[in-house]
């Protein structure tokens, strides 16, 4: 990776400036021209080091609801599942996961009768049970990574 | 919280990302027939009452190199899980920190935590190392380390996108 892409990705994973030429702004704190940080970031995307430059919303805060789900797929069943899954738009970030509740995704919905919509529908459409274990209490996420 | 249309309209606007252009807020304006100051007023308020947590670069955790990630999952007594979680909040390479209920028999774990790192081995001796700190040597838990990844994409629906990178 240069340099320059781990010091963008070190200093922007949040605060990015809100003002009319934020890019300049930017681009300024570490030493680049606003052309320069335009064209890394679109490098970035292209090289899928960033899946996206932008916000990361709170679901809650917006009176949506989130929930973490968890099914026990039999090993032979699997792509058949995740295609169902992940065939519903208020799903994301499905992973597999070495566990005998072995895929794991998030739900995320406009509010909590979605939510449970949805995973009653997962349930009737894959014939399996889902396990679902929404936040109860929140002690901490901070996502930002060093490179 | 109500949000106004305007409010909505900007989530969905830029919920895939903001145009890499000299002035994006003016151009995310023009899609949705907002001023420039409109949606930096806007968009100021979003991250003021906590609508936005972040802004910036949305980090795809494995191509930049932490390809091992794991989720660790306790089972704590439930007058002691606060505590734990906080302790476990507290340390630099612990990025989530959340109390879930139990889905008794299956799964007893009530607190969960992920650790990133950019490899298995130096996850696992991270998370002894967790577990010492936070006094949970003798509770039972579980590594549960992520394979295949299917989806990544945050979740839309009609009016945004939610993601909860806490579990990639």
């Amino acid at each position: 990776m240069l340099d320059v892409d781990r010091q963008i990705i070190n200093a922007f994973q949040g605060g990015f400036p809100i003002c009319e030429r934020p890019f300049a702004v930017a681009a300024e704190k570490i030493g680049l021209s606003e052309e320069a940080l335009i064209a890394r970031l679109n490098q970035l995307l292209e090289d899928q080091m960033m899946s996206r430059f932008g916000p990361m919303y709170n679901s809650e805060k917006m009176g949506g609801a989130v929930t973490l789900a968890a099914i026990a797929v039999p090993e032979p069943l699997f792509d058949e599942v995740t295609k169902i899954v992940n065939g519903f738009g208020q799903v994301a970030h499905n992973y597999q996961r070495d566990h005998k509740l072995n895929m794991w995704f998030v739900v995320a919905a406009e509010d909590p009768s979605e939510i449970a919509r949805v995973i009653g529908e997962i349930e009737m459409a894959t014939g399996l049970d889902v396990f679902d274990m929404p936040k109860t209490e929140e002690f901490f996420l901070e996502m930002k990574v060093s490179v | 919280m109500e949000l106004s249309p305007q409010d909505k309209a900007l989530i969905a606007a830029i919920e895939d990302g903001l145009p890499l252009v000299s002035h994006p807020y003016e151009a995310v304006g023009n899609m949705i027939g907002l001023s420039e100051i409109e949606v930096i007023d806007r968009l100021e308020n979003l991250i003021a009452i906590g609508v936005v947590s972040r802004f910036g670069v949305v980090v795809n955790h494995r191509q930049v190199g932490y390809r091992a990630n794991a989720m660790v999952v306790w089972d704590i007594p439930d007058d002691c899980v606060a505590d734990a979680g906080r302790c476990l909040a507290e340390l630099s390479y612990v990025s989530l920190s959340y109390q879930r209920p139990r889905r008794l028999p299956d799964w007893p774990y009530n607190l969960f935590c992920m650790i990133h790192g950019r490899e298995q081995g130096a996850v696992e001796s991270l998370i002894e190392d967790a577990a010492k700190i936070a006094k949970l040597a003798d509770v039972p838990r579980a590594v549960l380390f992520s394979g295949r990844q299917f989806k990544q994409r945050g979740a839309k629906y009609s009016s945004a996108k939610v993601t909860e990178q806490s579990h990639a």
